[in-house]
């Protein structure tokens, strides 16, 4: 489904000529993909300049200048890319999740498009997360891979993104309006609170919470100040990946309806 | 076991992942970018 124009003031209207009534919905505002674009083009530019930058300094921080831990030793270091592929892995599908809740309830037409675009980039960061640990346990723990709470929820969500990105292509081919795809990033989202809880509920290896909102930081702080740079940094670059991948999406969307439009004539 | 080679595998494989997934989303926005724009171009 692709937008065209800003149809009669009351309605949108689409690619293939058909009008939607607009919704009194604030979000709406940007379901018009040429607004969304205009914000996009200098947005995406922006976050990746400004994502490098912070990650540079911040992964330069954490290898050069903070001591190594008392207990854990060198490998401290891998805390400054682990724990924001982490988070950008699980916050991909909470995106997911909200783009999905958005789509099946409100029909907001760029959702299963920022859903299609969230899936790749949040699987690399879950798949990171899962390489990261792996390496960062085999000095540490003595093993690469133990089936552990947190480890094994952190699993799942990646077959997750796999599953997602799997359906959401066929039904994309098949021409589906990505309903399916978009049940499954709802219900798929069950995973994420047990991924969260996973170290209270079942305490085996991985280590407890470290910093939390309420209770603040157990992490010393000259060794806690590269992290915020770094999950500032990749969260950026997320960012800026999903845009790009918003773009290409809507420039194909674009292509198909012309080349259908052309055909029809 | 030198701990900054497990330091330098998980920095080197991050920094590979995150730096292809840029790329790979980079270029099949400018490919699709550039397609429309050709396709709008056309008579």
């Amino acid at each position: 489904m692709a937008f065209l124009g800003a149809g009669d003031g009351a309605s949108l209207r689409w690619h293939d000529g058909r009008t939607v009534a607009k919704r009194p919905y604030a979000m709406h505002g940007y379901a018009n993909p040429a607004r969304f674009l205009k914000i996009a083009r200098p947005a995406t530019a922006w976050l990746l300049g400004i994502g490098s930058l912070l990650l540079l300094v911040g992964a330069w921080g954490g290898l050069t200048m903070t001591p190594p831990d008392y207990l854990q030793g060198e490998t401290v270091r891998i805390l400054y890319i682990h724990v924001p592929a982490a988070w950008l892995g699980m916050a991909g599908w909470a995106s997911i999740a909200a783009a999905s809740i958005s789509q099946l309830v409100w029909r907001h037409p760029l959702a299963a498009v920022a859903g299609r675009a969230i899936a790749p980039a949040g699987a690399t960061f879950a798949a990171l997360c899962l390489a990261t640990g792996s390496i960062w346990g085999r000095p540490t723990w003595g093993t690469w891979w133990e089936w552990d709470g947190r480890l094994t929820s952190m699993l799942i969500l990646f077959f997750l993104y796999l599953g997602y990105i799997a359906l959401a292509s066929a039904e994309r081919e098949r021409g589906g309006d990505g309903r399916m795809a978009a049940l499954f990033g709802v219900v798929g989202a069950v995973n994420l609170p047990i991924i969260h809880y996973s170290v209270l509920w079942w305490r085996t290896l991985h280590q407890g919470q470290s910093i939390s909102v309420a209770e603040g930081s157990s992490i010393a702080p000259e060794l806690l100040w590269p992290l915020p740079l770094t999950m500032f940094g990749f969260t950026a670059i997320f960012a800026a990946a999903v845009l790009m991948r918003m773009r290409a999406e809507l420039a194909r969307q674009k292509v198909e309806a012309r080349l259908r439009r052309s055909m029809a004539e | 076991m030198n701990q900054w080679a497990f330091v330098f595998a998980a920095y080197g494989a991050t920094m590979a992942a995150t730096v292809g997934l840029v790329a790979w989303a980079y270029w099949s926005m400018r490919g699709a970018e550039a397609e429309a724009a050709a396709l709008k171009r056309r008579p």
